[in-house]
């Protein structure tokens, strides 16, 4: 049974959600963004150069992975590992850099803006900057510069300038808007990559499908292994570019779930997480409407979670109405299940995942053992963890 | 007619451009906006812009950011900015109010709520910063059924399509932001603005206010001879954060700029 899906619409709506809400200024950069991305996604030599790219430079296809032992432990569903941790630069980000860059240089642009939270985007971007030559200034919140510093050295080994944001709660969505800020500044030579499915239209459908070539391999990979499609797909959402990059591909085939696991952090109970999709409201920040966390002012509200690349007051518009439509459920898993799902993974199957996949995986833990032996569950293991480390030591209390 | 092109009709007639402060509610505490409004009021203002507190203000310079911080320090939203504009309207009927801010306090609100809000409150009108006019319809209907207009803006890089499209959904008058940045940033080329000028008129009737690069009486001045009204914002409100430790300095600051501006334009 499949009923066709085609959003958005051409104003980039997904339902009531999404859209494009910014400044007068950036209007013609929008518009021109758009009818750039709407020619080159159909044009032949762009795929071809893009899919070049993701094979020679990226190193697709990532693996599909049957954690056998891991399966047999939790008792129930075999569980498969899209393992987008073996990427070029560690995640699933670089998929869609590689992508938006080459529509940059496509369109003639010479300076690249990016915002980054966990620091993964924002190496994914200066990775694919310092190889097309392109200068490129990547805003940070002052706190994840402080939290995620070997990524930030990262970035500045690449050539890039990172700005500590100081102002608001110095986390991504102040990244964020400092980015926008850039751009409006520097608009005729500067392109934003903007690393999730967020944002103004049509950051949120072009994300989307550049990241949809996990989802893609995912199922050919599940057919060729396993001989028929997944039952259950699990995936981190923050922004979502991973869990939509997963989930994109299926949401015509009915019988297969879609899980997207939000950051409870403290649980969301306290008020302490980052869960916009289970305990938020609809509203509209940097550029499209959504589910947020936000008071009855309409201000937004500081997030919490252990993993800087979930810590994000909104969310992807699409996942707003995948989760109004039913058609994905929204889960959430707090800080503490987050590091058991961290460790199960890493003694059981010598992975060790980021902080954000490790959400995945934590509710994998719950899921699997309600499935049959005979039933399958792909997570998106969007990261790996080397950059959790010093994250991981600390909330351990270990020291070497 | 509204109050607002009541306003701009009677400048028209007596030859005058429109004096146009913003502030932002709340900033540096609550209390001191009310009297803060009359006072512009006195020194020459024409109409007021009034910004709403928001925690993320994207389209704006590190002045009016820090005005927000310090406003919603003191939990200055939506809201307590309606019951400032109700408290200036018990003694001032006539000077028009626009709340300048940005969409998602008025999201939260539900737009049919904060229409009915602006309504009771006497607000004239409603600028908001991430609303263009693609998405504006539903709210601009609400409120242009209570008398209420809403203000759009206009870029450097806005062509004559869209200007008409301003021109088409707005009432009012349109605020040309007259570079491209944030508040607060570079200086204002008048060449340029006189230039964009040509091109707005010859696409609307309705009045331009021109923003963004307004710095003191001169700059003003330039506007003035240019543009129907001349905003100033973040030049009034670094009189705020340059006495933080006496407010009263910065309110007598704010009314000396204010009045060295209009006798500027005025003569």
């Amino acid at each position: 049974m499949t009923d066709k899906y085609d959003m958005p619409d051409a104003r980039g709506h997904f339902g009531p959600y999404g859209g494009i809400f910014v400044a007068e200024t950036l209007m013609p950069a929008i518009t021109e963004l758009n009818e750039a991305y709407q020619r080159y996604l159909v044009d032949p030599e762009f795929i071809a150069e893009l899919d070049a790219d993701l094979r020679d430079y990226v190193g697709r296809p990532s693996p599909l992975y049957h954690a056998q032992r891991w399966s047999k432990h939790l008792g129930g569903a075999q569980i498969y590992l899209k393992r987008e941790d073996l990427n070029h630069t560690g995640a699933h980000k670089v998929n869609n850099t590689v992508g938006q860059a080459l529509l940059a240089k496509r369109m003639g642009k010479t300076r690249i803006i990016a915002e980054t939270g966990a620091g993964q985007h924002g190496v994914a971007t200066a990775t694919v900057a310092a190889r097309l030559g392109l200068e490129c200034v990547v805003y940070m919140g002052a706190v994840d510069v402080a939290r995620q510093a070997l990524n930030v050295y990262r970035m500045k080994l690449l050539g890039a300038t990172v700005v500590a944001v100081e102002s608001g709660s110095k986390t991504l969505k102040d990244a964020l808007n400092e980015a926008l800020r850039d751009w409006v500044t520097n608009i005729d030579n500067t392109f934003y990559i903007i690393g999730t499915v967020a944002g103004p239209h049509p950051y949120p459908a072009m994300v989307r499908d550049f990241q949809a070539v996990i989802g893609r391999e995912a199922k050919q990979q599940c057919v060729d292994q396993a001989g028929r499609l997944p039952d259950a797909l699990v995936a981190c959402v923050g922004g979502g570019s991973n869990a939509i990059g997963l989930f994109y591909p299926f949401i015509e085939d009915k019988s297969v779930k879609m899980y997207g696991v939000e950051a409870a952090g403290d649980g969301v109970e306290t008020g302490r997480h980052s869960a916009p999709l289970c305990a938020g409201r609809p509203g509209v920040l940097h550029g499209n409407r959504t589910y947020l966390m936000a008071d009855d002012d309409g201000e937004i509200i500081e997030t919490h979670s252990i993993s800087a690349g979930l810590d994000y007051p909104g969310v992807g518009p699409e996942h707003a109405w995948l989760k109004d439509t039913g058609r994905a459920q929204y889960v959430n898993i707090t800080d503490d299940e987050a590091l058991e799902g961290f460790h199960a993974l890493t003694r059981m199957e010598g992975i060790i995942p980021a902080l954000e996949s490790s959400h995945a995986l934590a509710y994998t833990m719950k899921l699997a053992p309600t499935l049959r032996k005979d039933q399958i569950i792909i997570v998106n293991l969007s990261g790996r963890g080397d950059k959790d480390m010093h994250t991981i030591m600390q909330r351990e209390g270990i020291s070497l | 007619m509204s109050r607002l092109a009541n306003k701009f009709a009677e400048l028209k007639a007596s030859g005058r451009k429109a004096l146009i402060p913003f502030i932002t509610a709340g900033d540096p505490y609550p209390e001191f906006t009310v009297p803060l409004l009359h006072q512009m009021v006195a020194a020459g203002a024409d109409l007021i812009e009034l910004g709403v507190p928001f925690s993320d203000p994207m389209a704006d310079g590190p002045v009016i950011q820090r005005a927000s911080e310090r406003a919603l320090a003191h939990k200055v939203g939506l809201r307590k900015v309606l019951s400032m504009v109700m408290e200036f309207r018990k003694t001032d009927q006539t000077t028009p109010l626009v709340l300048m801010g940005y969409l998602n306090p008025i999201e939260m609100m539900g737009y049919e709520d904060f229409a009915n809000a602006a309504q009771r409150a006497d607000v004239d009108g409603v600028l908001t910063v991430d609303l263009p006019p693609e998405e504006a319809e539903s709210c601009v209907a609400l409120l242009r059924e209570r008398g209420i207009d809403q203000i759009f803006l206009l870029a450097p890089n806005s062509d004559a399509e869209r200007i008409r499209k301003m021109d088409a959904v707005g009432s009012g008058y349109l605020y040309y932001v007259s570079l491209k940045g944030v508040t607060g940033a570079g200086h204002l080329d008048t060449g340029d603005v006189k230039e964009k000028l040509a091109l707005i008129r010859a696409n609307t009737a309705l009045p331009v206010g021109v923003g963004f690069g307004v710095k003191d009486a001169e700059t003003a001045k330039t506007v003035a001879d240019l543009a129907d009204g001349v905003v100033v914002g973040s030049a009034l409100i670094s009189k705020v954060e340059a006495s933080l430790d006496d407010p009263e300095q910065a309110r007598r600051d704010i009314i000396t700029l204010l009045k060295s501006m209009r006798s500027a334009m005025d003569s």
